[in-house]
C-alpha cells in the first residue's frame, strides 16, 4: 500500500507539488485569518474586561456617600463590577503609567487627581445607560466611557470573522478542487491499470484507498507547511505588535496554542485532501464498471 | 456453468450480439470462433460484467451476471480467470509481481502468494523469468504470464480472448497444451480464437458467431465446418 502511494506521488512529482502548494497557500491564508481573528478577539476581551465607565467624584465626596453611589450602581442588572479608586490609588496608577516620564510625575500629587468609580458592564451596549445614571449623581463631577472605541473594535472583529469565514470557505473550495483536478489527472493516467485491477477482482476499497491516502497526505503536508509559514510570520511581526499592543496580554503566543492551530490545520488539510480525492475517485467509479 | 438466454447487446444502432443462446456444462472446454467483429470479445466482456446486455440473461454458475450489483461485481470476478488478447499486464511490475496480483487483491498471505507464484510459474515454464519485466519477454512468455495470472487463484471459469493471437504455431501448441491441462483439472475453459489450427487440434466444442448470431454449435467441431468437409 505504502509503495503504491509513494509510486503515485513520485510518478508525477510536479503535479504533487502543485497540489501541495495550492493547498498550502489556502491553508496558510486560512490560518492567517484565524490568527488575526483570535488576536482581535483577545484584544476585544481585554478591553471588555477593563472598567469601561469612569465616574470622577467631586473632592468633597465623603466615604459613606461613595458607598451609597456604589451600591446604587451595583444594583443595576447590567453592571458587572464597580471599583472605587481613591486619590492615592489614582496617583499610583498615574505613576505606573508614566514611570518613564519623570517630568510628568513631578508635577502631579494625589490632591489634584480625582477619586473615581470604575464600572464594568456585562454588555457593551449598556455603557451609555450606566453613564447616564452616573451623571445623575450630584457628587459625580464627570463621566467618561470608551463606547465608540470598544464598539468599533467589536464591529471590526465581527466583520473580520464574517469576511474571514467567507474567504476561508472559498479557499477551501479552491484547495478541494485542486486536489480533485490533480487526482483526476492521476486517475486518468492510471485508467488502464485501474481497469485491469477491476477485471482481476479488486474491490473499490483496494483501488480507491491509495488515492484517498494520497489526497490526505497532500492535505497533511500542506497543513504542516501552512502552519510553519504562519508561525514564522507571527514570530516575525511579534516585536512590532508587542509595541503596538502594549499592556494587552496577547504576545508571545503560547506554543500550546500554536500546536492546537497545527492540529486544526492538519484536520482541515486531511479533510480537504480526502474530499478532493473522494470526488475524483467517485467520478471515475461512475464511469467504469 | 454458463447459460446465455437470448442475450443481445447493442451499441447505439450497431448490434454486437443478437439473441445469443447457449449452455455450457461445468468442466467443458469450448471455442468461440468467428470473423473479426462477430461478437466474441463482446460476449467475453458480458460474462465479465464489463458490459450489461441490452436484453436477455447471462447466468454463470447460478449467478445472473446482469443482476449482480455493481459493488459486488468484484466478488464475482474473483471466480473467473481471464487471458486478455492485449495481455493487460502491469509493465512496471515483474513477472512474479504480475502473477501475484490476483492473490494480493484477494488479501492472501505473503507466504501463500510466494508459494503459489513459484508453483504456477513452474507449470507454465517461466521459473527462470520471475524477476523480468514484461517488456523483456517474448510473445509466448507474455501470454504464459497472463495465463499464470489467470489461473493462480484456481478459477471456476477461464476466459481466453485470442490467447494465441500473436504466437507462432509451435508456441501456440504449447499454450493449448497448458489450457488442456487446466481444463482436465476441472476448470471450464472458454476460448475465443481465430486460430484454425488450434481449434482443429483439440476437437472440442465450437460455437461459431457471425454478425452477432450463433450460426453453429458443434460438440466436436472444427474451425471451418463446411470447408473442412469439402476439402476432405
Amino acid at each position: 500500500m505504502l509503495n503504491t502511494i509513494k509510486q503515485h506521488i513520485f510518478r508525477s512529482p510536479y503535479q504533487s507539488l502543485a497540489a501541495i502548494l495550492v493547498v498550502s497557500l489556502s491553508l496558510f491564508l486560512m490560518s492567517a485569518f484565524f490568527l488575526i481573528g483570535a488576536g482581535s478577539h483577545t484584544v476585544l476581551q481585554y478591553f471588555e474586561s477593563r472598567p469601561q465607565v469612569s465616574a470622577f467624584l467631586k473632592d468633597e465626596t465623603k466615604p459613606q456617600e461613595v458607598d451609597l453611589i456604589k451600591a446604587r450602581i451595583e444594583a443595576m442588572e447590567k453592571v458587572k463590577k464597580v471599583d472605587y479608586i481613591s486619590k492615592e490609588e489614582a496617583l499610583e496608577i498615574y505613576r505606573q503609567q508614566n514611570k518613564d516620564k519623570p517630568l510628568l510625575l513631578e508635577m502631579v500629587s494625589a490632591k489634584i487627581l480625582p477619586a473615581s468609580l470604575e464600572v464594568s458592564t456585562y454588555d457593551l451596549n449598556s455603557l451609555k445607560e450606566v453613564a447616564t445614571e452616573l451623571k445623575k449623581e450630584a457628587l459625580v463631577e464627570d463621566v467618561i466611557f470608551q463606547e465608540d472605541v470598544i464598539l468599533a473594535l467589536s464591529n471590526w472583529v465581527q466583520t473580520l470573522r464574517k469576511i474571514g469565514g467567507l474567504v476561508a470557505g472559498f479557499l477551501l473550495l479552491v484547495a478541494t478542487l485542486t486536489v480533485l483536478i490533480v487526482l483526476g489527472m492521476r486517475i486518468a493516467q492510471r485508467k488502464e491499470e485501474i481497469e485491469i485491477l477491476k477485471l482481476l477482482g479488486a474491490s473499490s476499497w483496494y483501488i480507491c484507498l491509495p488515492f484517498y491516502m494520497e489526497g490526505i497526505i497532500y492535505g497533511l503536508v500542506a497543513a504542516t507547511i501552512a502552519w510553519g509559514l504562519s508561525y514564522l510570520g507571527l514570530l516575525y511581526v511579534s516585536p512590532f505588535l508587542v509595541k503596538f499592543l502594549a499592556g494587552i496580554p496577547l504576545l508571545p503566543v503560547s506554543v500550546v496554542f500554536m500546536l492546537e492551530v497545527l492540529a486544526g490545520l492538519l484536520g482541515v488539510g486531511a479533510l480537504v485532501g480526502f474530499l478532493g480525492s473522494f470526488l475524483a475517485v467517485s467520478r471515475f467509479n461512475r464511469a467504469v464498471r | 456453468m454458463i447459460k446465455f438466454d437470448k442475450v443481445s447487446k447493442k451499441f447505439g444502432e450497431i448490434v454486437a450480439l443478437d439473441e445469443v443462446s447457449f449452455k455450457v456444462d461445468k468442466g467443458e472446454l469450448f471455442f468461440l470462433t468467428g470473423p473479426s467483429g462477430a461478437g466474441k470479445t463482446t460476449l467475453i466482456k458480458l460474462i465479465l460484467g464489463e458490459y450489461l446486455p441490452s436484453s436477455g440473461e447471462i447466468e454463470i454458475n447460478g449467478e445472473v451476471v446482469n443482476e449482480i450489483p455493481r459493488k459486488k461485481l468484484y466478488l464475482f470476478r474473483r471466480k473467473l480467470g481471464v487471458v486478455f488478447q492485449d495481455y493487460k499486464l502491469f509493465w512496471n511490475k515483474t513477472v512474479a509481481e504480475n502473477v501475484a496480483l490476483p492473490l494480493e487483491i484477494q488479501g492472501a498471505k505473503e507466504s501463500e502468494i510466494k508459494e503459489k507464484v513459484e508453483k504456477i510459474l513452474g507449470v507454465v515454464g517461466l521459473s527462470e523469468r520471475t524477476e523480468l519485466f514484461p517488456s523483456q519477454l517474448a510473445g509466448g512468455e507474455l501470454q504464459r504470464t497472463v495465463l499464470a495470472r489467470a489461473v493462480i487463484t484456481g478459477p471456476e471459469l477461464l476466459l481466453a480472448d485470442e490467447p494465441t493471437g500473436n504466437l507462432d504455431p509451435k508456441t501456440s501448441a504449447g499454450m493449448m497444451k497448458l489450457f488442456k491441462e487446466i481444463n482436465e483439472q476441472g476448470t471450464t475453459v472458454l476460448m475465443a480464437t481465430h486460430n484454425s489450427e488450434v481449434v482443429d487440434s483439440l476437437q472440442a466444442r465450437v460455437i461459431e458467431l457471425d454478425k452477432g448470431k450463433v450460426i453453429r454449435d458443434e460438440k466436436k467441431g472444427k474451425y471451418f465446418k463446411e470447408k473442412s468437409k469439402s476439402k476432405s
